[in-house]
């Protein structure tokens, strides 16, 4: 630390690591140094687990060099990352939740006595060690007993206690709330004056600034650069990240029809927020309008969809529907109202993929008159051909499973799911994700065409020109607050990513007509 | 602390409760004639139960002991009886095979990634059928050595008698409590069944472990052949049939959770007891069929079900508390 000759703790050079032809890291560059927190940032497809776990022997490099104080190291397997020193802490704790806290500390080096484990010893031992993090709770106790901060502490004090030189978080704060990040950062603080070196994996830009002395971004898979945090503003931050020259930025493809800003919302927010997933916010919805989300990775872009849509139930607010008030119970519910949603992740939340793409059509429009009331065969048949040819999905016939068709064609047919039913409002996250171009083009007439006919639609979307096309407002999300509400002139990629850099503030509502 | 013990609280209860109802009942019932024979009529089940509990705790389940039981009395039968080996060379070569068939079924688990069920299915057949190619009769055994080791008692002042098997399940149980409690092989079992990435990544060593649950299963199962033999002095294919249900009842009596992670090897030795009571009582009664004892066992299984999820809710509920820190 002193000597300025001396060799960092950490030094990445030129690593690459490709996946089936797929380059996830190509010539990066990585320097931890001693006593430093060091946060790696990136959006989706960055690179930065590819680099973790290469970094922790969960893969194996393709090329480039990884040092630790200056000799070179080859990690093999996590237990061989241990040995060297390399702890990871991730964001769902690796820990025992059945075992004791102290037995989650000492699992695999138990204090021995006469061959058998000395438990009183390694209690005591525990409850040192703990209170050096400032926690003092019963280590007999098992660790399910406790709160997932309180968890995220033990799983460092055991990679700590591990000799860990190299302590490395993987999104720890993802599900903490204020004061649980407080009390998380004061030990990050503690480690560092104790000469680790600490990469911080995060999406919260204020907490970035908060305890990093730098900063690392990544960006498909190549490094866009290293900066002091003190040096870097964070619109410079955001533009490295989503890697827009801000100059160049696109503005407004098109401008939506005359709309009547008069006409009573369909759909009104107040004040709906979930702890530990979105805070409350102020929304109303027109029919025919667009509302786009924007936002980094996890700033709750998702959440506010899945409480919109009743997936995960607000704990505070009121929902207004045509005026009246709904208490939205489930999805079960959204669809009764007349809601319709895409998720984010259709391998996993949408499509049924051994269910044929008919099956997967009606699926949602069954589900709402109940399964005792099963629509006719021959009906299927025809809402199914008629989406296949208004969407154009690419099938031999209705009858192919689903999971057999390309990834676009998967999605028009869950987004076929939703219009069968004729929704009022349709929620779509992410709707060009993993889909080619062309796809992409007749997705976004076909959003452009929908709200025409006077649906109302959320579409989340971390394609800033994308979001800039098609909505007549946007919402910006930071952190997991509604941080701007953009409309009119406003709609451009520059005011987007000023607001997704804007200092953390009091959240500021949207402002109510 | 309370919570980790409360299921093995009610287990024990459920024993006295069960032994002073039966007491009440009977009066020679409270004497320990009853108690040691209660131990010595249960001590094959209950040594298989302590390598049950080992299996289940580590998130597995083994379904070829009571097969692997009744083998080991068909090859002790033929060893001693047919090829006129020494019953302490016979014991020694039982002990071997247990062991070392429950490795075999431990490394398959491991190594191809199959689910224990069908594994041990697989070797519950194998063990079975291989005893039935041995022999189909019933085979006695008649080496001296046999009934010498059917007098080892204590006997108690007040009459009744610990008998050989009694001592061999006592000192089984309380070598396997040092094992699970006080030994980094007990913890290890104790973090697969609580969740084996987490195990793995905590530099666990899974492969080792795993084989060495089965093993120590086979080598109780075994164990438990042996006392087999003794207690009935005959060698037979059909013996133990079900023993397996036996054990793992005795294990979800115990409070030990099939799911893995969660239990006491002293709760498993208060399910073989608590299933023994039951015997023991419809024995006494005399009048009634002991198939009794069957759904008896059935309704208690199904309340201790209910008990352990009712627990888990109540744990998990604590999960979302904020830390004490």
């Amino acid at each position: 630390m002193t000597n300025p000759h001396a060799p960092p703790l950490l030094a990445i050079r030129g690593l690459s690591k490709a996946f089936l032809g797929v380059q996830a890291l190509d010539g990066v560059d990585f320097t931890l140094r001693h006593g430093e927190i060091h946060a790696l940032l990136g959006e989706n497809g960055a690179g930065k687990s590819t680099l973790i776990k290469t970094l922790t022997g969960v893969y194996q490099r393709d090329g480039g060099t990884i040092a630790l104080n200056g000799a070179e190291i080859a990690p093999r397997s996590v237990e061989d990352a241990q040995r060297l020193n390399i702890g990871t802490v991730y964001q769902e704790v690796n820990l025992l939740p059945n075992l004791s806290v102290a037995e989650n500390l000492f699992l695999g080096r138990q204090p021995m006595r006469f061959g058998l484990v000395d438990r009183a010893a390694m209690r005591r031992r525990a409850r040192a060690i703990l209170d050096g993090y400032g926690l003092s709770i019963d280590v007999a106790a098992p660790l399910q007993r406790f709160s997932v901060a309180t968890q995220q502490i033990v799983a460092i004090a055991r990679a700590v206690d591990m000799s860990a030189k190299v302590l490395i978080l993987d999104e720890p704060t993802a599900s903490l709330d204020a004061q649980e990040v407080a009390v998380l950062f004061d030990v990050m603080r503690g480690l560092k004056a104790r000469g680790i070196g600490i990469v911080f994996v995060t999406h919260f830009l204020d907490q970035v600034y908060a305890v990093c002395d730098r900063i690392t971004v990544l960006r498909n898979g190549r490094l866009v650069g290293e900066r002091r945090t003190a040096e870097l503003p964070r619109l410079d931050l955001v533009a490295m990240m989503l890697g827009r020259e801000l100059e160049a930025a696109a503005h407004r493809l098109a401008q939506p029809t005359q709309f009547d800003d008069s006409a009573p919302p369909l759909l009104r927010f107040q004040g709906v927020g979930k702890a530990r997933s979105v805070a409350p916010f102020d929304l109303d919805i027109r029919p025919g309008e667009v509302v786009g989300l924007a936002g980094l990775l996890g700033s709750g872009r998702t959440e506010t969809a899945r409480l919109a849509f009743g997936v995960d139930r607000a704990d505070s607010g009121t929902i207004t529907v045509d005026g009246a008030p709904v208490a939205l119970r489930g999805p079960r519910e959204a669809i009764r109202l007349g809601f319709g949603y895409c998720p984010e992740d259709r391998k996993k939340e949408g499509i049924v993929g051994e269910l044929s793409v008919r099956e997967n059509i009606i699926l949602a429009l069954q589900a709402r008159q109940g399964w005792l009331n099963p629509i006719p065969r021959r009906r299927q048949e025809e809402i199914a051909d008629r989406f296949i040819r208004l969407l154009d999905i690419r099938t031999p016939d209705a009858e192919r499973p689903i999971q057999l068709l390309s990834g676009g064609n998967q999605q028009k047919a869950l987004l076929a799911r939703w219009l069968a039913t004729e929704p009022r409002f349709l929620i779509l996250d992410e709707p060009t994700r993993g889909i080619d171009v062309g796809a992409h083009a007749e997705i976004i007439r076909l959003i452009e065409r929908l709200c025409a006919d006077g649906m109302a639609l959320l579409v989340v979307s971390s394609e800033l020109e994308e979001i800039v096309a098609y909505s007549r407002r946007v919402v910006v999300l930071r952190d997991r607050h509604h941080v701007a509400a953009l409309s009119g002139e406003d709609v451009c990629v520059e005011r987007i990513v000023a607001a997704i850099a804007s200092e953390s503030s009091p959240p500021v509502a949207e402002a109510r007509p | 602390m309370i919570q980790r013990f409360l299921p093995l609280i009610v287990t024990m209860m459920v024993l006295v409760v069960g032994f002073l109802l039966c007491a009440a009942q009977f009066p020679n019932f409270a004497s320990w004639r009853v108690v040691g024979n209660l131990l010595t009529d249960n001590a094959f089940v209950g040594i298989a139960a302590a390598g049950m509990t080992f299996v289940i705790l580590s998130g597995g389940i083994d379904l070829s002991v009571g097969a692997v039981i009744g083998f080991t009395t068909v090859l002790l039968a033929v060893l001693i009886e047919q090829v006129g080996l020494h019953p302490a060379v016979a014991f020694a070569v039982a002990l071997a095979v247990g062991t070392g068939f429950g490795a075999a079924m431990g490394a398959v688990i491991h190594w191809f990634q199959m689910p224990p069920f069908i594994v041990t299915l697989a070797g519950m057949f194998i063990a079975r059928g291989v005893s039935f190619v041995l022999t189909t009769d019933s085979i006695p055994i008649n080496h001296p050595l046999y009934s010498d080791l059917n007098d080892v008692a204590w006997r108690f002042a007040a009459g009744g008698r610990l008998s050989l098997p009694a001592m061999l399940m006592l000192g089984v149980f309380a070598l396997s409590m040092l094992l699970a409690h006080w030994t980094r092989f007990g913890a290890n079992i104790y973090a697969l069944g609580g969740n084996r990435h987490s195990a793995e990544l905590m530099g666990v060593p899974v492969a080792r472990t795993t084989v060495a649950v089965y093993a120590l299963s086979g080598l109780l199962a075994g164990l438990a052949g042996i006392v087999f033999s003794l207690y009935t002095g005959a060698g037979y294919s059909l013996a133990a049939t079900g023993v397996e249900l036996d054990t793992i009842t005795a294990v979800v009596i115990g409070g030990t959770q099939l799911t893995g992670g969660y239990g006491l090897v002293l709760g498993t030795f208060g399910g073989v007891l608590i299933q023994g009571l039951i015997q023991t009582y419809i024995t006494f009664d005399g009048t009634m069929s002991s198939w009794w004892t069957k759904i008896a066992i059935g309704v208690l299984l199904f309340v201790f079900i209910l008990l352990q999820k009712g627990l888990l809710a109540v744990w998990s509920d604590r999960g979302g508390e904020p830390a004490e820190a």
